[in-house]
């Protein structure tokens, strides 16, 4: 049913229909109404869960590990500096295979301090693991939750997901989402059956000591089960179209893109704003188009080279910068489409905050049509 | 689209005001997004709130420049903000005053000036005047209903507050037609 809320609320809500049966999470802006919601269905049994308050983001995953390990459906939130803190344990969450689900409102690093919006601290993380998806809206930030559990927890795959949305842009935005009834969620997303668990009846190990003989081929089979993924996910998006009328098959997403000389490739919620600014570039006769970037990890290189192979030019705003090199998806992309000949121009925007309008994706579409990137845009001209 | 653009000040309940317009609008049949900007939230200082209503799914994420309303919770924030900036020929921006303000609005916009302090003391006993102001917002422009108004209220705040609000709104509200 559609109805009006905020997006930290119907991530919550998403999570509570999920049906997780340990919640660890330590508040932190912009994430904190989703886990004080989350906390609140508890307290008020709405939400059948144990919710483990903890004195730390380092100790809320560490938390999810046992609880994933024991054989639970397990969930946490964070954003920036809380996601900073939990570095060695996503590795050991991922490392472990275990199909914990972790929403990102994505938001800056410090220093300097910054509670605003860019992407630096899930892409700072793009070796962790994880699978991770980028909503452009609310109604994509709370289905991405139902798929990214019912792909994690694949015996194909077994990895944990970010959901990645954007802090305050959609976290704390009201807009009608259609929300699932607990009906469809439960017809979708069936109950967690463990692959294995730490069972006092049945012992196993998990998380052990690798000698040189053994990690690599650790390291090969986690990759591996990341590339499955892709074909896991693309079943799970279509049968969540074919139930629910949302198809997110594809991990990449074109806009007006099958006959644009120039295509934007973007992730989150950037794509919206990109999407009327494509409109209105295209009355004045601009064939312009976008390629949003659904999933990230694993990442899609051969659908964005299907889906760029036939346009003139690139350009890849990203909201994060690897400092020395360039925005991580422009690396990316720029990769993707090694051997084609089409320039690829990078445009690091939107940083803490930084506000980014419909005339600013014009003027980047004008810079890259005069071959102009790899650049930040919209610098106040005291730094240049 | 029409987009509306509230300042106010750290607790006034701007952000609060944007939502119940959101919920009111979206009651109404239409697209309504609310966000704050995202500021430094502390007691006092300037703050905005945006809300956007359109005809189908509301795509832009960018804060608003050229609002089509525009409301003005404190009129102490004109000397220290450009309030009026960007607002677009034929708009509305509705302050709250007591007084007849000192600062013109552009050419082709509405200006109406309300005593929400007054209205809210008198009915609230606070001077917390984001809900009187969402009933002049109801009259002035249209967007919203009276009555989804009276409903994202009720579902907001419980029992006795709930319908002091709508009270104070529904004051103001009349001022508002009346005046019109």
């Amino acid at each position: 049913m559609l109805e009006i809320t905020e997006g930290s609320h119907a991530v919550a809500k998403a999570v509570k229909m999920s049906r997780p049966q340990v919640i660890a999470a330590y508040p932190i802006t912009p994430q904190t109404h989703i886990v004080e919601t989350l906390a609140d269905m508890v307290a008020n049994g709405e939400l059948d869960a144990e919710y483990i308050t903890v004195e730390s983001e380092f100790s809320a995953l560490s938390a999810c590990i046992g609880a994933s390990a024991a054989g639970s459906r397990t969930y946490s939130a964070t954003t920036s500096q809380g996601l900073a803190l939990m570095f060695e344990v996503c590795f050991n969450v991922s490392g472990m295979r275990l199909p914990i689900v972790m929403t990102i409102a994505n938001r800056a690093l410090g220093a300097p301090l910054s509670i605003w919006n860019d992407q630096q601290d899930s892409i700072s993380l793009r070796d962790c693991g994880w699978i991770q998806f980028y909503a452009e809206d609310n109604q994509e930030a709370t289905d991405l939750h139902y798929i990214a559990y019912k792909v994690a927890e694949s015996v194909e795959v077994l990895l944990p997901a970010f959901v990645c949305f954007d802090g305050f842009i959609l976290s704390h935005t009201y807009e009608p989402v259609d929300m699932l009834s607990q009906e469809d969620v439960d017809r979708y997303l069936p109950a967690y059956k463990p692959f294995q668990k730490l069972d006092s009846d049945d012992p196993i190990s998990m998380g052990m000591y690798a000698t040189p003989e053994y990690y690599l081929e650790f390291r090969y089979e986690h990759d591996q089960a990341m590339k499955r993924a892709k074909d896991v996910i693309s079943k799970a998006g279509k049968e969540f179209g074919e139930m629910f009328g949302r198809d997110y098959s594809a991990l990449v997403e074109g806009y007006r893109l099958e006959d644009a000389d120039t295509a934007i490739v973007a992730m989150g919620s950037l794509c919206g704003t990109i999407k009327d600014s494509i409109d209105e570039m295209r009355l004045a006769g601009k064939k312009v188009g976008l390629l949003k970037i659904r999933c990230f990890r694993p990442f899609p290189a051969e659908e964005i080279r299907n889906a760029l192979s036939h346009v003139k030019r690139v350009a890849v705003l990203d909201k994060n910068v690897s400092i020395g090199a360039k925005g991580a998806v422009a690396i990316e992309v720029r990769d993707a489409l090694y051997g084609k000949t089409m320039p690829v121009l990078g445009y690091i925007l939107g940083l803490g905050g930084r506000d980014v309008r419909i005339s600013d994706i014009k003027n980047i579409i004008s810079l890259a049509e005069s071959g102009k990137g790899d650049q930040f845009y919209g610098l106040r001209t005291e730094v240049l | 689209m029409r987009e509306l653009r509230i300042h106010g000040r750290g607790g006034q309940g701007s952000v609060t005001a944007a939502e119940l317009i959101a919920v009111a609008a979206f009651e109404g049949g239409v697209y309504a997004q609310a966000f704050p900007a995202f500021g430094v939230e502390r007691r006092g200082a300037p703050v905005q709130a945006f809300v956007r209503f359109n005809d189908h799914v509301i795509r832009l994420r960018s804060q608003v420049y050229e609002p089509d309303y525009i409301i003005v919770q404190d009129s102490t924030l004109i000397k220290d903000v450009n309030v009026f900036l960007g607002v677009k020929p034929g708009g509305i921006v509705i302050v709250n005053s007591g007084k007849k303000i000192d600062a013109s609005v552009p050419a082709g916009v509405k200006l109406i000036t309300i005593d929400a302090t007054s209205i809210a003391l008198e009915v609230l006993g606070l001077p917390i005047t984001n809900t009187t102001l969402m009933g002049a917002f109801a009259a002035a422009s249209g967007e919203i209903k009276f009555s989804a108004l009276e409903n994202a209220l009720r579902h907001r705040f419980p029992g006795e507050l709930a319908e002091k609000n709508i009270r104070a709104a529904l004051k103001a509200f009349e001022i508002v037609k009346g005046g019109a």
